[in-house]
């Protein structure tokens, strides 16, 4: 199996797997980061969503090799103490449920408030497609708006 | 041991819990706290001599609060320091628990509420002899704040856990003096989640997250028609996939199920490897050729056939008042309808796995499982152990919905943990979940009602032809299954004559609970039909509920709410309509009004106001989240659920196919709750009813067309 150098979370990782491995799979099962989540495999859902020099990525259809020589950013590495803005808005909001698609919503989140540091409703609706099966979109709105700075 | 449901740094492990200290347990049998050396292993109340006060639930935190909501119960009468409790794990051997460990039916707080508190309150009480003795006063010169007992006289404070080695000793009261309510400080607060902080940062552990030494990944390619079997496959190619191990058949359990034990599961062949995607090369290479066998003509349209073909035939009487025959054949009007709904797959965003490590002396099972108690026995059975020598580690849900009360996923993980000798994780893809579920049953409605000379309606028959949940948990209570008749025979509305009637369809299909069950599909044919009774009178459809209401005031107060919280009646924006239902629901009432516009024959959902009385209030900021969370997923359902059969196979996949609700579609949600001292009803599905009937009635005040067929889809 040929091996791939990936920088995560700012530490350097040389993996042996499939070359048509995802992204996912490699973070999840060799890296043994497990912050980021499976929920669809097809680029559906967002729940595998990770920053790849920055960009929102569903992970669970992006091969390994496409991520080599990119900085790879995870939900473990996106603050180093849990105290991104939008970490800290979801907290102050409380808006997780059962919490499984968060990682994924946060990671978005993250990335349109880089591209954006206001977001319209109009852009949250364009930015957040993750799926939230307990449906806390609201919350997520609110919380977008609250660490962006915006009155939630 | 990497399985608590927490990130292990935040609770003390399992060791502390059975160290030196006041163990308070509650026996639900007896109605009376034992101490739990008494009880051992498993309590709701630990307190260690370094002032740990550490406090257990037995249900599953699936999002629907019950991590925090419980705890809030214990730490009132408690009288605990809430910044300063560990959480926890849920107790793994539900064998030894006082009560059958599962979490469903909106009951976590209903069933718990009193007992919890009475745990607290006996806890505090002994608490508070122990200070006295040791102080030399009289109990009553004594009072708790924040984890202390403390004596104002004297000036003497001494914390829970100075206190809980001479408190051990001490006798523990049945029946401990309750606080009063107005004196609560937690109970009714909108206190924060104890799991927010671990669900921002990755660190909360799902059940897909699990990690046990040595442990394989498998994926099951299971027969994708109903009861097939496995003709051929090649396990040779699988096998020569690098990190494959072993290629394990998996013989199923056909039909509905019956009972619960065994559970049902599909014929399938599980390829065990180091890695998920060596697992899942090795599946797609597998070549497998199935024997579809009996069910390989069932589809959806027949189905249909043969609901509306039963609804003619013999049916069972649920409910029945006065003489609905005779009112319906002296009715100056006769109104008639039929309604239909199909299948649904739950879609929990985390798909079903489970980890089991069977071996000769036991077997653990880490599961997001909703049915602790099920499990172990399910795991018992396959890991040829008994029962006490099963352990079941809960983890996060990554939602439930009623899937996880079953018990499919934890059966194959205990079968191809014991054929290859190691722990294994099993995780099933998405499309394994949507087509290998326990279905929300379809079913067929047929309403008449009648209207008298004087112009008032006297009598409601409905039919109801479904298959039946809980059939293949033994025979049915009078031939009726309560869970296909919850919201219709108990219909609140005052109809002198009445009849709710059953017929159950005989379908090779397994189903399941689906969030507020029965109640998913009678509050949208009973409110729509509701709705076409107003129409057919000329009245406004809150009005004419209103008026029908006068013997159910619940339901009444939270219609009338949320009637003057959407200002219904008054200006609705141009294009847009609104639609008003309401239900009872596992206890609680839940009215909703929806405001709709449709476009190129899309409906949206604009806003939707909620009033909701669910009895005495624990966590307000719970209440709201769930009503939301329920309203999103009756809302998603209704706009495009459906599962569909050809061929005796599912013909959804993914989220393509099965589409979810999205940021973009999300109404506004505004939540009023209802202040009540009545009896306490449960949250996490009650939310979920109204929503379908409140939509469809603003699509036929907006359009004059009715849906009498769910989903919505496109309205032509």
């Amino acid at each position: 199996m040929p091996t791939y150098q990936l920088t995560v979370n700012g530490s350097a990782h040389t993996v042996e797997v499939a070359a048509d491995t995802p992204l996912l799979w490699v973070v999840r099962d060799s890296l043994g980061l497990t912050g980021t989540k499976f929920g669809c495999g097809i680029a559906q859902c967002g729940a595998c969503t990770m920053h790849v020099d920055g960009v929102a990525t569903r992970t669970c259809v992006f091969p390994v090799a496409g991520a080599v020589g990119k900085k790879i950013t995870t939900i473990e590495g996106l603050s180093p103490a849990s105290d991104h803005p939008v970490q800290r808005a979801w907290r102050e909001i409380d808006v997780p449920q059962c919490g499984y698609c968060q990682s994924g919503q946060l990671m978005a989140a993250a990335a349109l408030l880089a591209a954006h540091p206001k977001p319209t409703d109009e852009q949250i609706d364009a930015a957040m497609t993750n799926i939230c099966r307990c449906g806390t979109y609201q919350r997520i709105r609110a919380a977008i708006h609250k660490a962006a700075g915006e009155a939630a | 041991m990497t399985a608590s449901p927490i990130s292990r740094r935040t609770f003390i492990g399992a060791a502390g819990v059975t160290g030196a200290g006041l163990l308070i347990g509650f026996s639900f049998r007896t109605r009376r706290a034992i101490a739990a050396d008494d009880f051992s292993p498993s309590g709701w109340i630990h307190i260690s001599p370094d002032d740990q006060v550490s406090l257990a639930i037995d249900k599953s935190e699936m999002g629907e609060g019950v991590m925090t909501s419980m705890r809030m119960v214990l730490a009132e009468e408690l009288d605990a320091d809430w910044s300063r409790i560990v959480v926890a794990p849920v107790p793994d051997d539900p064998h030894a628990w006082s009560r059958r460990m599962m979490t469903g039916g909106s009951t976590a707080i209903r069933t718990s509420y009193e007992m919890l508190r009475n745990a607290g309150a006996a806890a505090r009480s002994v608490l508070i002899s122990a200070a006295a003795k040791e102080w030399g006063v009289a109990e009553g010169e004594c009072h708790t704040e924040s984890g202390a007992v403390v004596h104002t006289g004297q000036g003497r404070r001494a914390t829970y856990g100075s206190l809980a080695l001479a408190a051990a000793a001490l006798p523990v009261p049945a029946t401990p003096t309750l606080k009063d309510p107005k004196s609560f400080h937690l109970i009714g607060t909108p206190v924060k989640r104890l799991d927010t902080p671990f669900k921002v940062n990755g660190t909360a552990q799902f059940g897909i997250d699990v990690k046990v030494p040595g442990m394989l990944i498998a994926s099951i390619l299971r027969c994708p028609v109903l009861d097939g079997t496995i003709a051929r496959y090649d396990a040779a190619k699988a096998k020569a996939v690098a990190g494959v191990r072993h290629v394990i058949e998996l013989p199923g359990i056909p039909g509905t199920g019956g009972g619960s034990l065994p559970p049902r599961t599909a014929a399938g062949i599980a390829v065990v490897a180091d890695t998920y995607w060596q697992a899942m090369t090795g599946r797609r290479a597998l070549d497998v050729q199935w024997a579809p066998g009996a069910n390989a003509t069932l589809d959806s349209a027949g189905i249909s056939a043969k609901l509306a073909q039963l609804a003619d035939g013999p049916s069972v009487e649920a409910k029945k008042r006065g003489d609905p025959a005779a009112s319906l054949s002296s009715a100056a009007r006769k109104l008639t309808a039929t309604y239909e709904v199909p299948y649904l797959a739950h879609a929990t965003m985390e798909p079903m796995n489970c980890t089991a490590h069977v071996r000769a002396d036991g077997c653990d099972v880490w599961a997001p499982t909703q049915n602790q108690t099920g499990a172990q026995s399910v795991a018992a059975q396959y890991a040829g152990v008994p029962t006490e020598q099963v352990r079941i580690h809960t983890t996060f849900l990554g939602g439930g919905f009623g899937r996880r009360a079953e018990n499919d996923f934890v059966a194959e993980a205990v079968q191809i943990s014991k054929a290859v000798g190691a722990p294994v994780k099993v995780i099933w893809t998405r499309e394994d979940d949507i087509q290998h579920d326990f279905y929300r049953p379809a079913s067929y409605h047929r309403f008449s009602a009648g209207i008298d000379a004087s112009g008032a309606p006297a009598v409601w028959t409905h039919r109801i032809v479904a298959p039946s949940i809980l059939a293949r948990f033994g025979p049915l209570r009078d031939g009726v299954d309560g869970t296909t008749v919850e919201g219709a025979a108990n219909l609140p509305y005052d109809f002198t004559n009445f009849l709710c009637e059953q017929t159950v369809a005989d379908l090779p299909i397994p189903v399941g609970f689906w969030r507020s069950v029965g109640s998913s599909h009678n509050a949208f044919v009973t409110e729509s039909f509701m709705d076409e009774l107003a129409v057919a009178l000329k009245k406004d459809p809150y009005q004419l509920r209103h008026d029908l209401l006068a013997g159910s005031p619940r339901h009444r107060a939270v219609l009338d709410l949320v009637a003057r919280k959407s200002g219904w009646g008054g200006p609705v924006p141009a294009g847009r309509a609104r639609g008003i239902a309401v239900a009872e629901a596992f206890g609680s009432y839940v009215a909703e009004v929806a405001e709709v516009s449709v476009a190129k024959g899309r409906p949206r959902v604009h806003r939707v106001w909620v009033a909701v009385d669910c009895g005495p209030i624990v966590n307000p900021d719970t209440i709201e989240a769930q009503m939301q969370s329920g309203v999103v997923y009756g809302l998603t359902a209704a706009l495009y659920g459906a599962v569909t059969w050809k061929g005796g196979q599912v013909e959804q996949n993914n989220f393509t196919d099965y589409p979810m609700l999205r940021m973009a579609d999300m109404p506004e949600i505004e939540v009023h709750i209802l202040p009540s001292t009545d009896s306490q009803g449960g949250i996490g599905e009650p939310g979920t009813p109204p929503i379908a009937p409140a939509v469809c009635n603003a699509i036929f005040a907006l359009t004059g067309k009715r849906i009498r067929k769910l989903p919505i889809g496109t309205i032509a």
